[in-house]
This record gives structure tokens, C-alpha cells and sequence, in this order.
């Protein structure tokens, strides 16, 4: 029973228009790949540094698409009883012990290893699922290399392989997002099932328009100056660049303040904000400071 | 999609595939495969969706996708009418007039274009035109600038033999970029009403400097175009290669080539750090930990079913790092110490010496601060590091080294040289390295010139690494990147 591929998207336009309606500001390339992948039945590697709304993209097409989310947060350790899989031992005890003298070894052995006894992780789930489902790997570069290996068999053919009871596919097959903060390289195998999709700090006309959608209240001319202001910080060399969400944060105090143009003193003392780090603070405050 | 069709789409792709590869592209088999099923989905009248289907495919590596875009930009900027990538829908044929006007271009050979009004212009009416641009951000107009710009001041003639850079920079020289950078500023303030604060202009520059960057692209995109209108996309495809950042050579590498390999450090030290990190946890087995045994077998009463190992901690390296920092190297010497500092968290201690002739220690630079582009600015402008004349003297700056610091080598350091060993046939002094080998637990050679190089003029490499434990060659970050890892 191989399972159907369900056309989700009609174009590109679609995607994106739809992502808009949601403040999800998608660009060509996030649309374009969002389409494809429904079109393929391939999964995307989304990659790019934190806070540019790699996870918020995964979440928002589940809701574009009436979907439920399905998450796998990635830790170092993660492994299959938590990925793929679990065993009820519990329960299997209790059978075996409930009917101790009726049932003969076979019958028990058989029956222990059946689907009712079956814990499902979220990998399994996702694919079983009879409601539509969006696929969230959250995080894959934080498992190990070898724990990469998990994933390969769902991402390339929609199947897990359970040793006891044999192989279940699935009945759908889900949008499928990983996310990676790009700390380590993803193995080449996992690179080749999935379609790369690279996400960065957003332009500065998108990162006004995300401003404007994102919080409600803010003036044009403000988010303007907002807007301009971090990426003036974003060309510095800094030890972490200020993040979609920090920019947000920041439009929000701005708003909270009732500050309605930004000025050196204003931008000095709330830059703790945007950065998080004390050299990186001290840095931006001289070079905003500059008086030519 | 008919079967001609089919096939003619699949040679294209497999000539980009072809085109990628050369430029040291990794495409694999399935990702060609993919490629070919995506753009059946993709309406390939739309050019950037059609580059990102394709790009989603085949490249898996976002340091890849400039190198990418290049070849797509070359491969697919003039396949004739029956590929045209146009924007057709809405009726902006940019491409095709593109197309026809290199036509015309190439038959003529007066390089007339489709601009049509601009070409009456004064070139001081350009250079106008082009400000009222730049300061509105009008983008067509930029563009139909910067088409004119290359037509009239290029000078570019079919089949001659130069390179692309040679035409921008004459294009470029004529439209005196900085000065008009200068005059945005003042028309700007006086345009301006509000309060000029120096926030307010810092900002305006910023933006005028962004689209004046744009600009530039543009000319450059247009000359390309151009160029292989001219002499043919097999042939553009070649000179335009750029190697990937982690393949430029550290000797060679232009400015624009050295800012992407900053850029490239980056992650590659967080890569760097995170797997050495890992490394030094997953090592092998060491001998049973008893207590831990016993606490875990309460759970299965008390019998010791699960036992549990001691896990040895290999002690981190002590680092000497020994820098050659005159010219010819300096940039090595650079980005061999901020790697080492980034990652410094991996040896217990390191500590710098840089030298040309004299040698100084640079250790309390990166002490002082964290950040480590800093450090190495005052490593370049503070270190005295000049003896007599300034030119590379490794024997003199070993013997000092020896002096000064020998007796704090010792079994636990690992000594790091760094150079390319032309030691303007001073005397070598090779043993000091064969004394500091005698006391550190290893000594290695790191050597920025290709291989073939060594041991040629006044290059002593191999009399020095014949005291060390290894002379690695270190061209590019890639080359680094390994030893570094090799050596945590």
C-alpha cells in the first residue's frame, strides 16, 4: 500500500499569498521550495542562522494547510526509543502475567509484538497519522552522526522497519520540515533526501513589512528607521547578529516606550535588546555614535 | 511537456550539471534526478522560481550558492529564443531585449543598444541620471544605466582577449562612483528637512552605499552577459569560476576573496569546536566504574546487569603557536590564529609568538580582549617584531624565541610553526627546532606555499621540518580546517 501523494499547494503564488495572510512574510525562494516539496513528497532542510523563523515556517504551513504539527526536538542522545519506537513493556508484562496458565508461549509472543503494544514517537506517529500532518525536526544538527541514520528510512521512503513486526508504511505522506542551526555539516546522505532551502536574515524591505505585520500599532516611519538600524548593526563583525525575533522585541519596547524616532541616546539604551553580548553592545554603541 | 521537449530539456540540465561540477560543485546522481523532476513543476518561464528549484536540488551548502548563481546566471543568460527565460507574463521581456539587442550587438559590432533615448545623453547627463537614481532607488532605471554605462564607457570589442575586471574597471572609472557618493550626501541634507542627527546620516549612507553596491552588481552582471554573448558560455563558464571560500589559496586571495573567507571561519571554527567537543567525549572505553555499577544494578535488584565504564579524558594540548607574520604570509599567520582562538577552549593553554626578524609574544592581546579581530589588529599595528630591516629572518627570531621562552616548553606543548621558511638565506639556526622538539611533546610545520614550492630559492622548509614531527601544507581553509582537527 503505497501511500497517495496529496497535492496540498496549486502554485507558488498560492504558497505565498497564503503564508502572508498568516505574517509569515515568505520570499521567493521560501514559497518556491515550500511548493516543491509538496509537489516532490520531499522533505526540506531548512538551514540559516537562529531566529530568522526556520521553526515558525514549519509551523505556519501546518496552519496554512489545516495540519497538525508533528515535533521531534533533536538533542544530543536522542535515539530510537525516543525518535522512532518504544516497546510497552509494562504492558507487556501485565499480558503475559494476566493469562499466565491459558495461552500457550507462541500465542503470547505473537500477540505481545503487535501494534497494540506499540508506543509511537514522533516519527512514527507522524507517518501513521490518519489526519494531515506537518513534520518538524527540530534542530537535527544537535544528534550525532550516527543518530542522523534514524532519520534516512522515513525521509527517503516514508517507512519504519520494526524488527518484530515488519515494516509500516505510511498512509500519507507528511510535509516534512528539518531545521538546522548549521553547527556541524548534516551527513551527505541525509543532504541528498532532502531539498535545501537556506534561510537568512531577511532583506530590509522584508524586515520592515515583517515588522509591520508582526506588531500591531507600530508607525510606517518607525519601522522604517527600525529597520535600517539593525541592518546598520547586522554589517558589523559581531559575535551574534540581532535576530528576526530581536528585531521584534525591539520594535515592541520602541512601541511600549511611546519613542516615535529613534535617536542615538534611544538606540544606545536599548541595544541591549537587540544584542546579548557585552562586547557586541559596547561595539555597536561607538559605531552608531560616530559623528561625521 | 512533449518528448522533444523532454530531451532537450534534460541535455540543458545535464550541460548545467556538467558546468557545476567544473566549478567544484558537488551534484550527485539523485540530486540531477531530482532537479529533473522539480522543474517539471515549475513553469520555466518564471526564471527565479525556475533557479530556485534548481538550487534546492543540486546545492546542499549555502557557501555554495554564490558559485552557483554565477553559473547559473552565465549558463542560462543566452540560450537562445527557444530557452528564453523570460518574464513573459507580465510583459516585462527584459531577457529577450537582452537577447536581441547582443544580436544586434554581435552583428554590428557597434554595440548599439535598445536603450533607445539614453544613448542620446551626455555623459555628465548620465552621471546625473544615475544620482537621481541611485538616491530614489529606482531600480529599472539602474538598470537601463547600467546597460548604457557598460555600452558607452567599456569599450568592449568582440574577441578581444581580456577580462571582465578590465571592463568594470573602466566602466566604473567613468562614472566616478565615490565622488557620487559624496555629492548623495550633500543633496540629501539639504533635501532633508527633519533633524539631521548623526544617526539619521549614518543611515542615509549606509543606504545610498547599499544601492551603489547594487549598482555595481549590475554593471558587473551586464558586462558578463556580455562577455558571453561574445566568446559562449563553455568558454565565460571557465574564467568566471571562482573557487568556493574554503579552496582560495590564503597567499593569493583578492579582498573581496579574503572578506568571503572571514565570513567562512565562522561557522567552520563553531563546526570546529563542536565536533572536537564530541570527539573528546565519545572516546573509547575506559576501565569499570564500580560505584556507578553497583547504584544501577539497584534497579534490577541488585544484580550488576548494566555495567558502566570510566570514561578517560585525554588531556587537553598546551599550544605554542610560533607565526611568521611578514608580508608574503601575513595572512596565514592571520587566520591560523583566529582559528586557534576560537577554538581555544580545546587546549588548556595557548600562547603566540609572532616574528619577522625579532619575535614578540602576542598572548596578552587576545587576553585582553574577546574580540578576536581586535586582537589581531594590535598583533599587525603593537608587536614589535622587527629586528634589523623587516625582511623574514627565522634563524634570529628562533634563537630569541629559544632565549626567551625555551624553558617553557615542555612535554605537555605542542609547537606550532607557521611560515613558508624563505628565510633570505639567513643563517637557519634548524637547531633550536631540533632542542624544542628534545622538550615538547610535538612540533609541527605549518607551510601556506603549494608543495612544489618548497625547498626552492630561499626556502629552507625542508632543513627545519627535518626536525619536526610533520610539514603540513596549509593553502586554504579546507587544508586547516584538518590539521587543526588533527591536532585537538
Amino acid at each position: 500500500m503505497a501511500a497517495e501523494l496529496v497535492q496540498r499547494f496549486e502554485s507558488v503564488q498560492q504558497v505565498r499569498e497564503g503564508l502572508r495572510e498568516l505574517d509569515y512574510l515568505a520570499d521567493d525562494g521560501i514559497a518556491g521550495v515550500a511548493y516543491l516539496a509538496d509537489r516532490l513528497g520531499k522533505p526540506i532542510l531548512v538551514e540559516g542562522p537562529a531566529g530568522t523563523g526556520k521553526t515558525q515556517l514549519a509551523k505556519s504551513i501546518a496552519e496554512l494547510t489545516g495540519a497538525r504539527l508533528v515535533r521531534l526536538q533533536c538533542y544530543e542522545g536522542l535515539d530510537e526509543s525516543k525518535a522512532l519506537f518504544e516497546w510497552n513493556y509494562k504492558k507487556q508484562l501485565l499480558r503475559i502475567q494476566a493469562d499466565k496458565n491459558s495461552d500457550s508461549w507462541n500465542e503470547i509472543h505473537d500477540d505481545i509484538f503487535s501494534e497494540e503494544f506499540l508506543l509511537t514517537r514522533p516519527l512514527l506517529e507522524a507517518i501513521t497519522a490518519d489526519d494531515p500532518v506537518v513534520l518538524l525536526i527540530d534542530e537535527v544538527d544537535r544528534v550525532e552522526v550516527e543518530t542522523e541514520a534514524l532519520l534516512l528510512e522515513i525521509l527517503s521512503d516514508y517507512q519504519v522497519s520494526i524488527p518484530e513486526l515488519g515494516t509500516i508504511e505510511a498512509k500519507q505522506i507528511p510535509l516534512v520540515f528539518l531545521t538546522s542551526n548549521n553547527t556541524r555539516e548534516l551527513s551527505e546522505a541525509l543532504k541528498r533526501r532532502c531539498l535545501y532551502l537556506h534561510v537568512d536574515y531577511p532583506s530590509m524591505e522584508r524586515e520592515r513589512e515583517i515588522v509591520l505585520a508582526k506588531v500591531p500599532g507600530i508607525t510606517d516611519a518607525l519601522a522604517d528607521q527600525i529597520a535600517r538600524i539593525v541592518r546598520s548593526i547586522r554589517s558589523l563583525d559581531l559575535k551574534k547578529s540581532p535576530s528576526v525575533s530581536e528585531t521584534l522585541d525591539w520594535a515592541r519596547t520602541l512601541l511600549l516606550l511611546n519613542i516615535e524616532t529613534i535617536d542615538e541616546q534611544t538606540a544606545k539604551e536599548t541595544l541591549h535588546i537587540l544584542l546579548k553580548y557585552q562586547t557586541d553592545i559596547a561595539k555597536a554603541a561607538k559605531e552608531l555614535s560616530v559623528d561625521e | 511537456m512533449t518528448v522533444t521537449d523532454q530531451r532537450s530539456m534534460l541535455d540543458l540540465l545535464n550541460g548545467f550539471v556538467g558546468q557545476l561540477r567544473d566549478a567544484g560543485l558537488p551534484v550527485s546522481l539523485t540530486e540531477n534526478l531530482d532537479a529533473m523532476e522539480a522543474v517539471r513543476h515549475i513553469p520555466i518561464e518564471d526564471r527565479d522560481a525556475f533557479k530556485y528549484a534548481l538550487g534546492a536540488t543540486m546545492i546542499k551548502n549555502q557557501a555554495h550558492w554564490r558559485s552557483f548563481e554565477t553559473v547559473f546566471e552565465v549558463y542560462f543568460s543566452l540560450r537562445g529564443p527557444e530557452y528564453a527565460l523570460t518574464q513573459s507574463s507580465d510583459g516585462d521581456s527584459e531577457l529577450d531585449d537582452l537577447w536581441r539587442e547582443m544580436q544586434e550587438a554581435s552583428q554590428q559590432g557597434d554595440g548599439r543598444g535598445g536603450a533607445g533615448s539614453l544613448d542620446a545623453l551626455t555623459p555628465e547627463e548620465i552621471a546625473h541620471l544615475l544620482m537621481q537614481a541611485l538616491m530614489q532607488g529606482d531600480q529599472a532605471l539602474m538598470k537601463a544605466l547600467a546597460r548604457q554605462a557598460v555600452q558607452r564607457f567599456a569599450g568592449m570589442e568582440p574577441g578581444r582577449p581580456v577580462g571582465g575586471t578590465y571592463y568594470l574597471y573602466r566602466t566604473l572609472r567613468n562614472l566616478d562612483l565615490d565622488g557620487m557618493l559624496a555629492k548623495m550626501m550633500e543633496a540629501a541634507a539639504q533635501q532633508s528637512t527633519g533633524p539631521n542627527t548623526g544617526l539619521e546620516q549614518r543611515l542615509e549612507r549606509e543606504e545610498f552605499e547599499h544601492r551603489i553596491t547594487e549598482f555595481k552588481a549590475e554593471v558587473e552582471a551586464e558586462i558578463r552577459r556580455r562577455l558571453v554573448a561574445d566568446r559562449g558560455v563553455e568558454a565565460m563558464a571557465k574564467t568566471l569560476r571562482k573557487p568556493l571560500p574554503e579552496d582560495v589559496e590564503f597567499m593569493h586571495a583578492s579582498r573581496d576573496e579574503m572578506v568571503s573567507l572571514r565570513k567562512a571561519l565562522q561557522p567552520l571554527t563553531r563546526k570546529l569546536a563542536a565536533r572536537l567537543a564530541r570527539k573528546r567525549k565519545h572516546g573509547r572505553r575506559g576501565p569499570l566504574d564500580f560505584r556507578n555499577t553497583v547504584r544501577h544494578s539497584l534497579s534490577y535488584g541488585g544484580v550488576p546487569a548494566e555495567p558502566k565504564f570510566k570514561y578517560p579524558r585525554p588531556a587537553k594540548p598546551e599550544l605554542m603557536v610560533v607565526a611568521d607574520i611578514s608580508g608574503s604570509v601575513a595572512a596565514f599567520a592571520r587566520f591560523t590564529l583566529m582559528l586557534v582562538y576560537a577554538i581555544s577552549n580545546q587546549f588548556s593553554k595557548v600562547r603566540s609568538f609572532v616574528f619577522i626578524d625579532g619575535i614578540d609574544e602576542v598572548t596578552d592581546y587576545f587576553k585582553a580582549t574577546e574580540d578576536i579581530t581586535e586582537a589581531i589588529h594590535r598583533v599587525n599595528t603593537e608587536a614589535d617584531v622587527v629586528w634589523v630591516d623587516g625582511h623574514s629572518d627565522y634563524g634570529h627570531a628562533f634563537e630569541v624565541f629559544w632565549e626567551r621562552y625555551g624553558k617553557d616548553v615542555g612535554p605537555k606543548t605542542t609547537v606550532l610553526l607557521l611560515g613558508d621558511a624563505r628565510n633570505n638565506y639567513h643563517a637557519s639556526q634548524s637547531w633550536v627546532i631540533k632542542e624544542i622538539r628534545s622538550k615538547a611533546r610535538h612540533v609541527y610545520w605549518l607551510n601556506p606555499e603549494p608543495r612544489s614550492y618548497w625547498n626552492t630559492g630561499d626556502s629552507i622548509v625542508g632543513e627545519y621540518g627535518a626536525h619536526t614531527d610533520g610539514v603540513y601544507e596549509c593553502r586554504n581553509l579546507r587544508q586547516l580546517e584538518g590539521f587543526v582537527e588533527k591536532l585537538a
